[in-house]
């Protein structure tokens, strides 16, 4: 019965926000923007609550076995102390909540995002070796891309960067787009199962 | 009487975009197409499947982690919430994974970047559980939320991988840049990778760094694929009409525009 009302729910919301995409009236509009924008920002600050909760819980319960304990211990602090500096000192661009954010966290995001260039490095290594035919086109397009978009425009010859542009504006885009359009009627497809109730996994259950 | 309401509805600027009037047309005639595959008799008919890789190397991978005594590891990516088509069909198979997660006595972990994924999940995770037959088997604590912070989840599940060593990890949903940190980790790491994701920018980077990937629509057809669902299965079936139909307008716009370069019914 839960899952019903849920169902029926979801199949008037979706109906009403397919009947309002085509509407310009002010109060269409604005039923539209309460719905997409002021509904979910509840529903998001609650779960959010649910979510910090689980995760203080989760992470107790790894401290108090010993799993990763110090990793543990300090994201608790970690997620303790932002919200009480803010809370006194406020978040202005000279609070100490400020200062932890541009002087730690991020530094750390960019140490993060720095660990990409090596991680493309060794996934290219592995993926761009001439094993098959189609491994070696592959090669052959991704050596053609690297030469010229590098700063050797002296030493590489025009003709690469033509050669190249032409790979990425002809059936590099053509076969982007076939896959854009795989997705989009996929994700159609999928948006109809949901709003007619023949999908019914994110309820639970599939039947 | 309603049917002049609804004229009248329509034809009043203020209440209808004209502007979006092929917009509406096609998304009437894609309804048609779900609805008459989906309920059809003689549609539902028994029709091919061409076999998917990635899918059929899900029970592998679940297999693979139960033999060796490692968890699985399944995360949404970063870029999605659940107001994403990409995000439900990853669900589809959240859902299978778990149920033969469940049978097979496997621990499976799902870190996420959004709260209100979690609680899908572990709603959906919790029923394939009932489902397989052992309710006690399901542990709320594999289900959590990480941080809404891009390189804050990546580095979370980064580690994550490093430390529990998984057997199989499955990337399925919208990824933006953390997609190639996450896959390289779990190679480095010896873990088989299904991958699959919306976005065609990260899809290249899972094609070189991952085992098995889902390339577009093969990710929507995850659900009825592992389910077996004629339902499920239907909607395939209604993806292939569209692009055909798709097809033939694309011919007859590139026809027509060589003929009459002036023409523009087509922009729309």
């Amino acid at each position: 019965m839960n899952r019903r009302i849920a169902q029926i729910v979801c199949f008037a919301f979706g109906a009403l926000l397919f009947a309002l995409y085509f509407s310009q009236h002010p109060a269409a509009r604005k039923l539209n923007a309460t719905v997409m924008i002021d509904y979910w920002q509840i529903i998001f600050a609650i779960t959010l609550l649910v979510g910090v909760l689980g995760f203080v819980r989760m992470t107790w319960g790894s401290i108090r076995k010993g799993d990763d304990r110090p990793y543990r211990i300090v994201s608790l602090i970690g997620l303790g102390s932002m919200p009480v500096l803010a809370i006194i000192w406020g978040i202005r661009g000279d609070s100490p909540f400020m200062w932890m954010f541009e002087y730690v966290l991020v530094p750390m995001q960019s140490t993060v995002f720095a660990l990409l260039a090596f991680f493309v490095a060794s996934a290219s290594f592995r993926g761009f070796r001439a094993r098959s035919a189609p491994a070696a086109v592959l090669l052959a397009a991704a050596i053609l891309t690297l030469l010229s978009r590098s700063s050797l425009e002296g030493i590489v010859p025009q003709f690469f960067t033509e050669a190249a542009d032409w790979v990425r504006g002809n059936p590099s885009m053509a076969a982007r787009r076939a896959i854009l359009i795989g997705i989009g009627l996929g994700s159609l497809t999928t948006s109809l199962r949901v709003i007619l109730g023949i999908e019914r996994t994110w309820l639970g259950g599939e039947k | 009487m309603g049917a002049i309401v609804i004229i009248g509805t329509v034809l009043d600027p203020s209440w209808f975009d004209m502007a979006r009037l092929p917009t509406l047309v096609a998304a009437i005639i894609s309804v048609l197409v779900v609805l008459y595959t989906t309920f059809h008799k003689r549609s539902r008919q028994r029709f091919k499947l061409r076999e998917i890789a990635g899918l059929k190397a899900v029970e592998e991978a679940i297999g693979r982690a139960t033999e060796m005594g490692r968890p699985l590891l399944f995360t949404p990516g970063w870029g999605g919430d659940i107001q994403r088509p990409t995000t439900i069909a990853s669900m589809n198979i959240l859902s299978h994974v778990a149920r033969k997660t469940a049978q097979y006595d496997c621990r499976l972990v799902y870190p996420t970047h959004d709260p209100v994924i979690m609680t899908v999940a572990q709603e959906v995770v919790r029923e394939a559980c009932v489902q397989a037959g052992f309710p006690d088997r399901y542990n709320a604590n594999d289900i959590f939320y990480v941080s809404s912070s891009q390189f804050g989840y990546a580095a979370a599940v980064e580690g994550l991988i490093s430390r529990t060593k998984p057997a199989s990890v499955f990337l399925l949903g919208t990824f933006e840049a953390e997609s190639l940190i996450l896959a390289e980790t779990a190679n480095i790491n010896g873990s088989i990778q299904i991958a699959g994701t919306d976005s065609t920018i990260q899809l290249s980077f899972f094609i070189v760094a991952c085992d098995y990937v889902l390339i577009g629509e093969e990710l929507f057809a995850a659900s009825g694929y592992l389910s077996g669902d004629r339902s499920i299965l239907a909607s395939v079936r209604a993806q292939d009409i569209l692009k055909v139909m798709l097809a033939i307008i694309m011919i007859i716009a590139t026809l027509w525009v060589t003929v009459d370069p002036s023409s523009s019914w087509w922009r729309f």
